[in-house]
Formats: C-alpha cells, sequence, structure tokens
C-alpha cells in the first residue's frame, strides 16, 4: 500500500494518499518527472508518447528537403525516445503539398523522408530501425489550396512500425 | 470482355463493293484534322435499318455511338436525325442525294443490322459522298450481340480514317485511377474503360493506393504503380487473366512505369536513399539496366515510338525540367527551356511531339518537338496533369483538378488546343492513359 511504483499514474497516488485514512500522512517520493508534464494517461514507449510528447512531424519549405532548423529539437528528442525505447522500429513517410506532379512528388516524397531518416542516423539511431517511405501528395492532411494548407502538407511523419509499447 | 476474344468475335470484314458507277469529276470529300474544328463536316447517320424488328434497338444503339464518337472528334457536326427527309430503308439501294443535300450534309451513313439464324449480329454499312453522289467505303460485320458498341467505334474509326486520312482512335480503351470518398480520405482504385466512358471496370477495390497506370502495346497488359502492403512498386496487370505480380524485387520505392514500343521492356524509376533514377527492365530475361545515375530527380521516362531515345524529367539543373537521351542513357540532355517547371514529358506515338505538363502559376498540358523547340501551352485548368497520346496523336487527355480538392476529372483536347471536352467517366477520375488501337 506504501510503495508507489513509477509507472503509478498521478491520479492513483492521489486516491492512495485519500484511503491513508487519520494516521498523519508521510511523504512520498513523487515519481521522476517526464519530459513533458503531463497528467495524461499515455503509455510511455508508445505510439501516443512518441506523437504527443515527443513530436512526430517535421515540415519542410516548398519543393525542399533540407531540414529546418526549427525541426531539428523534434528530430533530437525523437532520437533521444528511439534510444530509450530500442526495440521500436519506426517508418519515416515524406509527403508533399499539391504543387507537383504526380511522379516529381513520388520522389520529392522520398527526399523527404531519406532526410529525416539521415537525420536521425547522424543522431545515433541505427538505420535499420527506421524504413521510409513516399506518398508524394496522396496524404494531404488539409485540402484547402492555401499556402497555410500546403505548409502543414509539405512533412516529414514518423510512426512506430513494431515494438511500441501499449 | 477481353479484346482477343472480341477480336476473334469479328469475321473479317469485306467490303461491298461500289454500286455507283464512278462519281463526276470533283475533289473528293476530305477534312484536315489539323483545323481542328474549326469547320465540323456536316454529315448524316440514320438509326442503322433494321429488317427485323428485333434488331431495330441495335441499329438505333449503334447509330448514336457513331454520332457521338464523330462528333466528340470535333471533325464532323452530327446532324439532327429528326431533319432527316429520306427514310433508308435499304442499304443496297444508293440514297436519294438531293434529299440529303437539302439539308446541307455533306456525307452520309447509310447501315443495316441484322440478326443470323446462327445467333450472331451482322452489321453492314456505307459511307457516301452526298455531294460527289459515290460510295466512299462499304463494310460488312458479324459479331456477337453484345459486341455492337465495339462494331459502332470500329465503323466510327473507318468513317474518320476515309475523311481525314488519319487512323481513328474510338475503338480503343483508357486505364485510369478511379477516384472516389472525402478529399482526406481518397480511396483509389484501377480502372479502366472504352474511350468514350463506357464499359467502365474496375481491377482493383481501394484497400491500397494505386496510381499511374499505362497499357503495353497490345493492351493487354497494365503497368502501375500500387501500394499493396504499405511498399509502393510497380506492378503489371494481366487483362486476359486477372493475374497481377510485382515487376522486381526492389528494396525500394519504384514508380512512373512506361512500355518501350515493343512491349519487351518497362522503363521505370527507383528511389534508393531518397534519390530517383531511371532503370529498364527487360520483361524477358529480367535483366535490369540503369539508365541515370544523377543525385537530382530522374523519373517520369516515356519512349519515342521507334523505341531508340527516352524522354524524361529532372531536377538536376536547379528545376524540373524535360530531358531526352538514348535509350541506352547516353547522351542526356535538357530540352526544355520555358517558363517554369516541365514535367511528365510523354512521346507522341506519330514521333513529331512530346506533351507535358508545365507549371508556371497553374499548371498546364503543352507540346514542343523533341528537340524542345515550338513550345505551345495547349490548356489552362488550375491544375492540368499527366498528358496521354490518342494512338494517332492527334488528340491528348490529361487529368484535371480544381482548388481545393474538389474533385478529379479526366478530359481531352486536340493537339491543336482546340476541341475541350470532359471525358466521361465513373465518378472522379485521374492518371488516364490511352491504348493504343485495339488490334
Amino acid at each position: 500500500m506504501t510503495k508507489f511504483s513509477a509507472a503509478m499514474t498521478i491520479a492513483a497516488f492521489s486516491a492512495a494518499l485519500m484511503l491513508a485514512g487519520c494516521s498523519t500522512p508521510k511523504p512520498v517520493e513523487t515519481p521522476p518527472a517526464n519530459n513533458t508534464p503531463t497528467t495524461s494517461t499515455i503509455v510511455p514507449g508508445s505510439a501516443e508518447d512518441l506523437r504527443v510528447n515527443v513530436g512526430d512531424t517535421v515540415h519542410f519549405a516548398y519543393n525542399e528537403y533540407n531540414i529546418e532548423d526549427n525541426d531539428k529539437a523534434t528530430l533530437q528528442r525523437q532520437a533521444t525516445w528511439l534510444q530509450k525505447y530500442p526495440s521500436v522500429r519506426v517508418t519515416v513517410e515524406g509527403d508533399c503539398d499539391e504543387r507537383g506532379t504526380r511522379e516529381y512528388n513520388l520522389a520529392l516524397g522520398a527526399r523527404r523522408a531519406n532526410a529525416v531518416k539521415e537525420y536521425l542516423v547522424s543522431l545515433g539511431v541505427s538505420s535499420g530501425r527506421v524504413e521510409t517511405i513516399s506518398y508524394g501528395k496522396e496524404h494531404p492532411i488539409c485540402t484547402a489550396s492555401t499556402e497555410d494548407c500546403w505548409a502543414q502538407n509539405r512533412r516529414g511523419v514518423t510512426s512506430i512500425t513494431s515494438g511500441a509499447n501499449s | 470482355m477481353k479484346p482477343s476474344r472480341l477480336l476473334r468475335a469479328i469475321a473479317a470484314a469485306a467490303t461491298l463493293g461500289t454500286l455507283l458507277a464512278a462519281s463526276p469529276a470533283r475533289a473528293e470529300l476530305h477534312v484536315t484534322v489539323d483545323q481542328g474544328n474549326a469547320q465540323p463536316l456536316p454529315i448524316a447517320i440514320p438509326d442503322f435499318a433494321s429488317p427485323n424488328a428485333a434488331d431495330a434497338a441495335a441499329g438505333q444503339n449503334i447509330a448514336k455511338v457513331v454520332r457521338a464518337d464523330l462528333e466528340r472528334s470535333g471533325l464532323f457536326r452530327s446532324l439532327d436525325p429528326k431533319s432527316f427527309i429520306e427514310k433508308i430503308t435499304n442499304i443496297n439501294v444508293a440514297p436519294q442525294f438531293g434529299s440529303w443535300r437539302v439539308i446541307n450534309a455533306q456525307a452520309l451513313v447509310s447501315g443495316q443490322v441484322q440478326s443470323q439464324p446462327d445467333g450472331r449480329l451482322r452489321v453492314d454499312f456505307r459511307l457516301w459522298d452526298v455531294f460527289g453522289e459515290s460510295q466512299m467505303i462499304g463494310q460488312q460485320y458479324f459479331t456477337t450481340p453484345d459486341n455492337w458498341r465495339r462494331i459502332a467505334h470500329i465503323i466510327s474509326d473507318a468513317i474518320y480514317q476515309r475523311i481525314t486520312g488519319e487512323k481513328g482512335y474510338f475503338d480503343t480503351r483508357v486505364v485510369f485511377i478511379s477516384e472516389s470518398g472525402p478529399a482526406l480520405a481518397r480511396k483509389k482504385r484501377l480502372a479502366v474503360m472504352d474511350e468514350d466512358g463506357a464499359n467502365p471496370i474496375f481491377l482493383t477495390h481501394g484497400e491500397y493506393l494505386v496510381l499511374t497506370p499505362r497499357f503495353n502495346p497490345t493492351a493487354q497488359m497494365i503497368a502501375y504503380m500500387s501500394y499493396i502492403s504499405a511498399k509502393p512498386r510497380v506492378y503489371l496487370f494481366d487483362l486476359e487473366s486477372g493475374h497481377q505480380e510485382m515487376l522486381g524485387n526492389f528494396p525500394n520505392m519504384t514508380f512512373s512505369p512506361r512500355f518501350s514500343p515493343d512491349g519487351n521492356k518497362v522503363a521505370l524509376t527507383l528511389e534508393t536513399a531518397g534519390n530517383s533514377d531511371i532503370y529498364v527492365m527487360d520483361l524477358r530475361t529480367r535483366a535490369l539496366t540503369r539508365l541515370t545515375s544523377d543525385p537530382g530527380i530522374d523519373t517520369a521516362p516515356s519512349y519515342s515510338p521507334d523505341g531508340t531515345q527516352i524522354t524524361f524529367e529532372s531536377d538536376r539543373g536547379g528545376s524540373q525540367q524535360i530531358y531526352v537521351m538514348s535509350a541506352n542513357g547516353s547522351g542526356q540532355h535538357r530540352v526544355s527551356f520555358g517558363a517554369g517547371r516541365n514535367g511528365t514529358p510523354v512521346w507522341s506515338p506519330r514521333g513529331d511531339l512530346i506533351a507535358f505538363t508545365n507549371q508556371s502559376g497553374g499548371f498546364h498540358i503543352g507540346v514542343m518537338h523533341p528537340d524542345g523547340s515550338g513550345v505551345r501551352i495547349v490548356t489552362n485548368g488550375w491544375e492540368d496533369e499527366g498528358p496521354t497520346w490518342a494512338p494517332n496523336g492527334r488528340v491528348i487527355m490529361f487529368g484535371r483538378t480544381s482548388p481545393g480538392g474538389r474533385g478529379s476529372q479526366i478530359w481531352s483536347i486536340d493537339v491543336t488546343g482546340r476541341n475541350e471536352r470532359r471525358v466521361t467517366t465513373p465518378g472522379d477520375a485521374s492518371d488516364p492513359a490511352w491504348s493504343p488501337l485495339i488490334q
């Protein structure tokens, strides 16, 4: 009753304190904080953990595939996370906006996915753990023909292929 | 229906022979294709006669398809049957030319359908030069009754060829990607249909993404890209057997397939570590030959009709542009120097032009000579891309997308830049590829 594992959620922790009843509460060690403060029930090492707490998406400029400076921190977190969960394998999806011909965008999406992969590998992630796939302009997440939508659609998305916690 | 089986169903056409004596000296009826629809030829196509009342519907249907085919070409104006004075009941009797001259018909098609004791349908037709008072064609076909539509297209091709001097393109099919569902979760299916949009058949069912299908020279095989098992690869689909197979065993994405003119090879793009290069696979030996090795994007190969050259797109020079090389990969040189980006080059079956997608502001279809001269932009949509040629090199189909993900359509336009029309498709459609003339 008095031992709390680090995996226990804060909500359960509070409930246990109340059950302790009339005796003077003794201080208990708070579990170590995550990178991101959260009160949610996201399982560490899960697909949701990668998406929500680490960040799975980076963006690209029009017709470009270099990693932007403001996305390097995201990829750094992905690399750290992948080293923490060594059984996880991922696929990086490269996507484009609609302003390119179909075949060209398939090739451009491959460049983007590969740029993300190479950046992760440069940070110490084994290349065998990272697959790539291009969807060209076939996977938009925003359909308006506006600069804002196009910017959202030009992206590299890291998702877990296998080995996640659930 | 499998084309080769259909073919077997069609007995050899026999010329009936000219009924009339030679017409008076006069320039023969002729339309120049280069003029586009500047002055379409008035043609009268009454319902085909049916000695047996049971064949009346077939007679009406065949005439209707022939009218629509010729009208769609932009070179003919099909006259309203309500204006016809003479009712043709026996095609072995010469028409009353005067009654067709009165309504300004320059050409007249008379036809007849008759069910045979063995269950086949006999279709006869004659093409008449109304002012010359002479027969230009007289042919008959025997076919299975369910094949009437194809006979109509064959008749349209015969008329088109006799009057323009160019081969027709009505007895052809189009392979394309059928699209459905919301813009953020598009379902894409491999499909084929007749050139006029009839007889659509879905070959895949939307469980996985499919893109960029192309016919082989016999229209029996389709090369396309599929994401089966989330592995984007080039596949072959055999229309006769329904069998599909992954082409080769590549570790990475393969895409943008296109058959060689002899059908023995497929040029395609292989992506390796983010870099796309063009390769050729020999379908008999499965031997793979690498044609480009530039760090830029090299993709969208298309053979010249004689098989000696390949046009492709590359951004090796800094922006997406069109290049030409020998079929063995030597002599790679840029040919497009016009405004904006240029890609998806497709060599005309005549060899005289390359159609392409020009991206400058919007996306437009353009044509140019293979040396890059004579650039003409022929369409002006918001996003027109991916041209494909009619087998006679006179008409181009392409995909047209509207802004905001509001649907994909297939359109066609004459190489002259005239006669732009939406192609009938079952719902939204993209990535058309025209078959050769079905043999």
